[in-house]
């Protein structure tokens, strides 16, 4: 079982471009939305929100620990298990849905996104990049899979049972419907890959990456 | 085991006249309950704990279990034993009775200073029996909203409670939203199951079918159903437990021999530990209560109330929550936690939820669990602040 999604953020990528990312997702959400985090680990992003944008925010949490650091920042959170929990809940009930570094530790990640975009009007989701070069190097050359400084898990013990790349993620959003109002992606020194540039570039270069969607 | 003999009736001094505050409501007062009942006069007893500050902004209700009582944060007057929720109430504790001003209730239906079948029926001049009247948990928040009135207190900081105080914690958001800021229900369920009113009637017939229950007149014969009300003790006890509980603290482990006698004695700890829980626990409760409270329980249906719906008995709530769980509580399972949050969030409630893993069974809530006071100390720290406390 997957523990702590989250502290993905900080394995993927150094803190500041896990600030950055979390920056910019808060930068996606308008003032004063109903959210719902799911996978919110300690809260730092409900916690930002909150702060920042004024958002009546709420979080899904797998680790108690998790559930228990945000509860104690006075953030409303379930310990519970996306995969499973979501379904209960009714369709609109958000104005916004983020997976932030999680849903590469989701079992049914088409599930969990399709859900996501019916209990909120957008969804938001951020992934590391499984296209990145350095791990399609890694895979290219020592024929193993990666185990970096940013990728410290063995395949055998990796929460990250489902990773994608930028390419699989819109073929994902192209599957279930979902309409792309923005995308995002981060290089390895936390800055924004060029808009202008074409898909092979973000996947290539893209460490990270950030979508917000909507239902069609 | 406790003989059937008249020994002290023992809480009838508590029932008149307790150790505790009482407020008294006349003729004038009525408590109106759910089947219909005006119960007047009626009384309630109460234990504050910490001061009342000017804004009357930080008080604090206390919900007892079904066989609690006001005495969360003493010395229980009959028993000299430590006060119930010490592991979370007191000085620097998650409930601080020096930022808080705590008070518990004993519940109506009860047998420590709020009226109950113990007490005396003024029409008859004798006790109640059981010509009182069948209360509900409703009735009991009613109860305590009346003490609050009295009080002059306009709103609650915080309701908290466990398992039987938990229901309570859910009627008291449901009926007074607009008094409740913060609402802690743990180990608890918004419905009764099937399998808790199956083991509350098995512990009523136990009483039922001691022959010193004198059809519920038992106080005017000068004696007590002590063996059946111990029977229910004793059973009702092994579903606040876990298997592993019992098996870690007893196992098949003798009491005070090194072999079997071959004969009905108690010959292993936990037979001895049980008989002792029955034993003990006669002498402090009413056997007539045990009946009413464990009834108003099974009553509890709060989807019922709301057209079958518990999402719209939440409706437009501006409480927030803190529902908790134990792994292996049987009796309240994660389950019924878990249908109450999804409830909660169908409403758009603010709710935090957390299953604390413990194999203490449904009596955890009651113990030393520090996940549990950090959990509450947390959510509480962070409602005061949200509160301006």
């Amino acid at each position: 079982m997957p523990t702590d999604p989250r502290s993905l953020a900080g394995a993927l990528s150094s803190p500041a471009a896990t600030r950055i990312d979390l920056l910019f997702v808060a930068d996606l959400v308008e003032p004063g939305a109903r959210v719902l985090d799911v996978g919110c680990g300690d809260g730092a992003l409900l916690q930002l929100l909150a702060e920042r944008r004024g958002v009546d925010g709420r979080g899904i949490e797998l680790s108690r620990e998790g559930v228990s650091q945000c509860v104690a920042r006075g953030l409303s959170v379930i310990q519970g298990d996306a995969d499973i929990d979501l379904a209960d809940y009714p369709d609109d009930a958000f104005d916004y849905v983020i997976l932030s570094q999680t849903i590469q530790a989701m079992r049914r990640p088409r599930v969990v996104l399709e859900h996501m975009l019916r209990i909120g009007r957008r969804a938001i989701v951020s992934f590391p990049n499984f296209g990145h070069w350095r791990i399609r190097l890694e895979l290219a050359l020592k024929g193993r899979m990666p185990v970096t400084e940013n990728l410290p898990y063995s395949w055998y013990d990796t929460p990250n049972i489902h990773f994608c790349t930028i390419r699989d993620f819109v073929a994902l959003c192209d599957g279930v419907g979902a309409r792309m109002e923005r995308a995002v992606a981060f290089d390895s020194g936390g800055q924004p890959v060029r808009v202008s540039v074409p898909w092979w570039v973000w996947n290539l270069f893209g460490e990270q990456a950030v979508f917000l969607l909507r239902r069609n | 085991m406790p003989t059937g003999a008249a020994t002290a009736i023992v809480p009838s001094s508590q029932v008149d006249d307790p150790a505790s505050p009482v407020v008294r409501f006349g003729w004038d007062r009525p408590l109106v309950l759910d089947s219909g009942a005006r119960l007047a006069p009626w009384q309630i007893a109460y234990q504050t704990y910490g001061t009342l500050n000017a804004a009357r902004s930080n008080a604090l209700l206390v919900c007892h279990a079904l066989t609690g009582d006001q005495h969360v944060a003493n010395t229980h007057p009959v028993t000299g034993k430590p006060g119930w929720w010490e592991t979370l109430v007191g000085p620097g504790k998650p409930l601080d009775t020096e930022r808080f001003f705590i008070i518990c209730s004993n519940v109506v239906g009860g047998c420590l200073g709020t009226t109950g079948p113990a007490s005396v029926n003024p029409q008859t001049g004798r006790p109640w029996g059981i010509d009182f009247p069948l209360v509900t948990i409703r009735d009991m928040v009613r109860a305590q909203a009346m003490l609050l009135d009295h009080l002059g207190i306009d709103t609650l900081f915080c309701v908290a409670g466990g398992s039987m105080g938990g229901m309570q914690v859910l009627q008291w958001a449901a009926s007074y939203p607009e008094r409740v800021f913060a609402a802690v229900p743990i180990a608890t369920a918004a419905i009764h199951s099937a399998q808790n009113i199956a083991f509350h009637e098995v512990g009523r017939q136990a009483v039922m079918a001691d022959p010193d229950w004198h059809g519920g007149r038992y106080l005017e014969a000068g004696v007590k159903p002590a063996k059946g009300l111990a029977v229910a003790r004793m059973g009702a006890h092994i579903t606040y437990l876990s298997e592993a509980a019992l098996h870690r603290k007893f196992g098949r482990r003798l009491q005070d021999r090194d072999a079997p006698t071959f004969s009905f004695d108690a010959d292993f700890q936990v037979e001895s530990y049980l008989r002792y829980q029955g034993e003990a626990f006669v002498e402090r409760f009413d056997a007539n209560s045990y009946l009413y409270v464990t009834r108003a329980m099974d009553y509890f249906d709060l989807a019922a109330d709301y057209g079958g719906v518990l999402a719209n008995a939440f409706r437009g709530t501006r409480t927030r929550f803190c529902v908790a769980s134990f792994t292996s509580d049987w009796l309240f399972p994660t389950s019924d936690s878990r249908s109450l949050v999804h409830a909660l969030n169908a409403a758009g409630a603010s709710v935090s939820f957390v299953e604390i893993e413990s194999d203490k069974g449904h009596d955890a809530f009651l113990l030393d669990e520090p996940v549990l006071s950090a959990t509450v100390r947390g959510f509480i720290d962070a409602a005061a602040r949200a509160r301006g406390l």
